[in-house]
């Protein structure tokens, strides 16, 4: 990863820098880096989604929709899934769709839901604000427009039961499939739906290398590769799309490397 | 990348001299690099799914709205006293329909097929047929796949939401999906299959989308029934011998373009249509008053 960290302390002039890097060929012919970046804005955003026979025929869901119930569901678990603990308190907001007609498709149970760790086909989604109750779970549902978002959004301010708190903003693009649009107030775009790596790290030369270097050293194949920063030299985000899985003593490598802050491993398939 | 047209599929089965269900499991198989007893056992999943939905229904139910529950057991009722205008099968199929489009309402589990507003139509068709004890169970999880394949060419060269295209779009997709599978269990050919796909989505192109309140409800939960009908009527066309002047791709493209003319407020906006009646407005009225909830407060 080299070429691509040479790339990307390049772009300047602008507050968050994205930037998609494609690897491809093999270790012993070398490796070719293709590298899009765009200043602010998520990049993988207008791509159309690819549909494989069980987004037609599928998912097994609560109704009544795929992406206000079942999409909210998912937007619930993946929150909670980046919290890496029990949450405790929750504030939600609706925005658009999700604002306007999310009572009655059951978005609010369904968020709750994917909170306490419910899948999409969950029969106690529907139950989940009474079960949130007894789990001591608080959550306060705010009905708001987030500017420019997609109309199915949902803002998510999330406080765990050992303190850690996260805010994260998501869209459900349909068919249950979902998005995460924001995260800790930073713009990313990434789905969940291959094993992801989410690091945050200080903005110094190495660091990319470094975790790339790791997952090469286990066979483990980058799909997509997306970089953020605050500024030169700030707090730096990485997204690493997998083709495998990453097993949990690699997470915990990762974690003890040279400015790595946090690194965060979620899978929704698993 | 996946199947983007029906003649596609149909070219494939000519040349590798295999059946439309074998194209499109040896695709998926190409497609998402998976195994063939991977993407079989998946679809046994999908269709056990099915299964358990349908035997799941409470007549006593209703959704949260009020607005739906109970039509599927009131269909039930009537037809087991044996003097239903379109008889003993049919009958079956429209309670079918009604009662998984109400569970799906009342947040009970289904099976999105496209989508979880559609999920009434292809298990209306199939289960009953299933149940009769003419098919077997492999049969009917190749009859899913024909369906997947068909959806996927609509996904691909059109769409399958609401949101996208109106209701042509979803019950309309879920009735040419079923239409395809009925004729795969009934041991039609392939140019039959895409035939019936073809009358079947003909047959309701132009059906917008206007759920009063926003809501997967009114008229939806009917229209899986009209999806099923269509589809079982379509398919014994097919299967007659007759056959659609125009063709199935074709079908597809003009549904892309009647969605796209279609005015937005005929796009699952819950404004226009049956969502803009004096009836519909007085619904979402009552239904909007309430505020929402908040847990452990």
């Amino acid at each position: 990863m080299e070429k691509g960290e040479t790339v990307c302390p390049k772009i300047r002039g602008r507050r968050f820098f994205s930037c998609k890097a494609w690897m491809y060929g093999t270790e012993n012919e070398g490796y070719n880096i293709r590298i899009r970046y765009r200043a602010g804005l998520p990049a993988q955003k207008g791509e159309a989604i690819r549909m494989n026979i069980y987004d037609i025929l599928g998912p097994v869901m609560i109704g009544p929709s795929s992406s206000h119930t079942a999409g909210a569901v998912r937007i619930g678990l993946i929150t909670r899934r980046l919290l890496g603990e029990e949450p405790a308190e929750a504030r939600i907001l609706l925005s658009g769709s999700f604002g306007a007609t999310g009572r009655g498709h059951g978005t609010d149970r369904a968020l709750a839901a994917g909170l306490l760790g419910m899948k999409p086909d969950d029969i106690r989604v529907p139950d989940s604000l009474s079960l949130a109750e007894e789990q001591g779970l608080k959550i306060v549902f705010e009905l708001g427009e987030i500017k420019e978002a997609h109309p199915n959004t949902a803002r998510l301010l999330v406080i765990g039961e050992n303190g850690k708190r996260l805010e994260v903003q998501a869209s459900s693009l349909g068919g249950g499939r979902i998005a995460v649009d924001e995260l800790e107030g930073i713009r990313v775009s990434f789905t969940g739906e291959a094993p992801t790596l989410i690091v945050r790290n200080v903005d110094q030369p190495g660091c990319v290398a470094q975790v790339t270097g790791l997952l090469a050293e286990r066979a483990i194949n980058i799909s997509t590769l997306q970089l953020y920063r605050d500024c030169r030299g700030g707090q730096a985000l990485m997204i690493v799309e997998a083709d495998q899985n990453i097993p949990g003593e690699l997470l915990a490598q990762l974690r003890g490397l040279r400015g790595i802050r946090k690194a965060i491993y979620v899978n929704m398939e698993e | 990348m996946a199947f983007t047209a029906l003649e596609e599929i149909l070219k494939i089965c000519a040349e590798r001299h295999i059946s439309f269900w074998e194209a499109v499991i040896q695709e998926d198989m190409r497609d998402r690099a998976v195994s063939r007893e991977a993407t079989w056992s998946q679809m046994e999943t999908m269709w056990e799914a099915m299964l358990e939905a349908s035997q799941s229904y409470e007549v006593g139910r209703r959704s949260d709205s009020g607005l739906v529950g109970g039509a599927g057991g009131q269909m039930e009722a009537y037809r087991k006293k044996g003097h239903s205008l379109c008889g003993e099968r049919m009958g079956r199929v429209m309670a079918g329909a009604l009662q998984m489009g109400e569970s799906n309402a009342c947040m009970k589990r289904i099976v999105a097929a496209p989508t979880a507003g559609a999920c009434g139509v292809l298990p209306a068709v199939l289960v009953p047929l299933y149940q009769e004890g003419g098919f077997l169970r492999e049969q009917v999880i190749e009859a899913l796949f024909v369906a997947a394949g068909i959806g996927q060419v609509i996904a691909s060269r059109a769409f399958i939401s609401g949101a996208a295209g109106g209701c042509q779009a979803e019950i309309g997709s879920a009735s040419a999906m079923a239409a395809g599978a009925l004729v795969s269990l009934m041991g039609g050919t392939g140019e039959q299959m895409v035939t019936a796909a073809a009358i079947s989505l003909k047959n309701l192109l132009g059906l917008v989308c206007d759920p009063v309140a926003g809501l997967v409800e009114v008229p939806c939960v009917k229209r899986n029934v009209i999806g099923a009908v269509n589809a079982m009527a379509a398919a014994d066309m097919a299967l007659a011998g007759i056959e659609s002047r125009i063709p199935g791709d074709q079908v597809i493209d003009a549904m892309k373009e009647v969605g796209e003319a279609m005015h937005v407020s005929l796009r699952e906006t819950g404004v226009g249509g049956l969502a803009g009646t004096k009836a519909a407005k007085e619904i979402t009225e009552r239904i909007s008053g309430a505020q929402p909830p908040q847990a452990g407060l």
